[in-house]
């Protein structure tokens, strides 16, 4: 085993980035230079990339296609709402509310269902995510069908920022650890990692958890933002759409499924007035994307420093 | 108690439906290992196609049923040759993808070309009565429903079990590179297992359209999903249990929405998909065979 010394430098260089980014951001959006339709845009870009990264977790690196993570979006736009507007809970705890009860769901509906395979898993998760929807549909305390609406619009640049960066740090910290290479040997070869001794169940169930939690936030970040949460919005659909990210930008590979998320982002917003075609080529991106190139587009590859290296041609 | 009876009628034609579009779910489940996700979708086609038939062309009911089945035989032929044929040695999970890839095109080139709104069956193609037998109301688009699907399953019975076709269908499922050695035509017959699987859903489509009325272009995702979890509660690839696991399904759904909540309708259904893989995910009629490494 090999000890990783945290190389200072790129630790320095990497936050100065960070923040640089996010102070243009709020620079642009305090002086009104980037309006309204920017900003939604922004939004929507950011609680997708939280929704891919955590569904890539799950589908690309433990290799359990889970079709159900709208519903734990569900869970945490839900919960966070009922805290904030019910009960009068800052946003802070509603976020981390949204991400324990997600979380909690993940556990409940991980702990029978991932000892299924493959396409039955597959299956259960997006039956499991539609009975979440119907149950919020006949719950008279939420609404029923016709969801909370006047949601405070609490989510700020900040907290779509800070989420966003804590969900990376989070999955690429995980990925990286001894944790995350137990994770990958239940993706390449179920049995063999039993062999190994790893316990696959207590893993795969990690990281539906885990990537449950961080849909949870993206919820109540979408909640408070978009004023409104109806069940309709986290039906299948939706599962489909985060799946697409996922797909798109490789299975395994959380730069991929950045990118994928604002380039998915940018293509709805580019489609908005025609809706159809959008989905015919969301359609047509999956079934070309697993005829040619069945690990997505960046496969299990990171998009890093030695890849910019090699693009700019410098050696290193 | 008539009332029980009563719902136990409505529900056979339901159930009816459920079996036709289970039957082509579990006929290509058995053979190359896939859930054709698009198979709700070439019901969808189907309907379509047959509402043309009556609208466009002024034909009666069943020459509409029949152009259906002879339309989405070739689409699932082609869908078959197009996305599943290059991903047939690929993982489950990459053919899983590709077929909610083709379950959106289908979906989606639908509203583009005809629209989003729902569409009327014409009252002309089909007109309801009702007949009092015993106490009971029994509509004559149940009957047709329900004997015309008997029907095509009895044809279908009798080309797995006496033809040559059928033959083939049941090697390659048992074995496919054995039936390669025997000189059987491995491609010819899953192309042919899915014109089968999608004539029988066209025909559900058609179904559909007379059971409730309207149609559009979503309407195949719902009924396609409650005929996939007929199809596993019966044993996935196995043909007589896509037949009774449909029947279940129909029965319990006209029961829940009779008795319980009908919001909870779909619901239970996904419930029962649940259930039964977590007890027996190889359904009623499945044998437990082991893993192998």
């Amino acid at each position: 085993m090999q000890t990783k010394k945290i190389s200072w430098p790129r630790f320095l260089v990497e936050t100065a980035v960070l923040v640089a980014l996010f102070t243009l951001v709020q620079y642009g959006i305090t002086t009104r230079m980037l309006d309204q339709y920017v900003q939604i845009n922004l939004t929507s870009m950011c609680i997708n990339i939280i929704l891919a990264v955590s569904l890539n977790l799950i589908n690309g690196f433990t290799g359990q296609l889970s079709l159900g993570h709208a519903g734990f979006m569900a869970v945490g736009a839900y919960t966070a709402v009922i805290l904030t507007t019910k009960l009068d809970y800052p946003f802070l705890a509603g976020l981390v509310g949204s991400a324990m009860a997600a979380g909690l769901a993940g556990f409940v509906i991980g702990v029978p269902t991932l000892r299924l395979k493959g396409d039955y898993l597959a299956i259960a998760t997006l039956a499991l995510g539609e009975i979440i929807r119907v149950t919020l549909q006949n719950i008279d305390y939420i609404n029923g069908p016709a969801g909370i609406s006047g949601i405070p619009k609490l989510t700020t640049w900040a907290w779509l920022f800070g989420a966003v960066v804590l969900t990376i740090i989070v999955v690429v910290n995980l990925v990286n650890s001894s944790y995350g290479r137990a994770i990958i040997s239940v993706r390449e070869d179920e049995i063999a990692a039993e062999l190994m001794g790893i316990n696959t169940t207590k893993y795969k169930v990690l990281a539906f958890v885990i990537g449950a939690s961080f849909a949870g936030i993206a919820g109540a970040l979408y909640g408070h933002y978009f004023y409104i949460i109806k069940p309709e919005t986290f039906n299948f659909m939706k599962s489909f759409d985060i799946l697409v990210m996922v797909v798109l930008g490789g299975l395994g590979s959380t730069t991929g499924a950045v990118i994928a998320a604002i380039f998915v982002t940018i293509l709805t917003a580019v489609l908005q007035p025609f809706p159809e075609i959008r989905m015919i080529l969301y359609a047509l991106i999956l079934i070309i994307v697993m005829i040619y190139r069945p690990q997505g587009l960046m496969g299990n590859k990171e998009l890093g420093r030695q890849t910019l290296g090699r693009i700019w041609g410098i050696r290193r | 108690m008539l009332e029980l009876i009563q719902q136990l009628v409505n529900g056979l034609s339901l159930g009816a439906i459920y079996a036709l579009i289970a039957l082509g779910y579990t006929m290509v489940y058995g053979i190359i290992k896939l859930i054709n996700f698009a198979h709700g979708d070439v019901m969808m086609v189907g309907a379509f196609v047959g509402y043309f038939s009556v609208t466009l062309l002024g034909t009666n009911i069943l020459v509409a049923m029949l152009a259906a089945m002879a339309v989405c035989a070739f689409l699932g032929v082609i869908i078959e040759k197009v996305a599943y044929r290059p991903l047939r040695n690929a993982t489950r999970i990459a053919s899983l993808i590709t077929a909610i890839g083709v379950s959106f095109l289908l979906e989606y080139l639908t509203i583009f070309l005809i629209g989003p709104n729902q569409k009327v069956f014409p009252a002309s193609a089909f007109t309801v009565k009702a007949y009092d037998i015993a106490g009971l109301s029994i509509l004559n688009k149940d009957v047709f429903v329900f004997v015309s699907a008997l029907v095509l399953m009895v044809i279908l019975q009798y080309i797995i079990k006496y033809t040559k076709t059928g033959k083939a269908m049941r090697a390659v499922s048992l074995d496919m590179e054995a039936a390669v050695l025997m000189g059987i035509s491995v491609d010819k017959t899953i192309s042919m297992t899915f014109a089968i699987g999608s004539a029988l859903a066209a025909a559900a489509g058609v179904m559909v359209g007379v059971y409730y009325n309207t149609i559009n272009p979503l309407m195949g995702i719902i009924p396609g999903l409650k005929a996939f979890v007929a199809a596993v509660l019966g044993g996935i690839g196995i043909i007589p249990g896509a037949m009774v696991g449909g029947f279940v399904m129909g029965l319990l759904e006209t029961m829940v929405s009779g008795y319980g909540n009908s919001l909870y309708r779909d619901a239970v259904a996904f419930g029962v998909l649940i259930l039964i893989l977590l007890i027996k995910p190889t359904g009623i009629f499945g044998k437990d065979s082991g893993e192998k490494v």
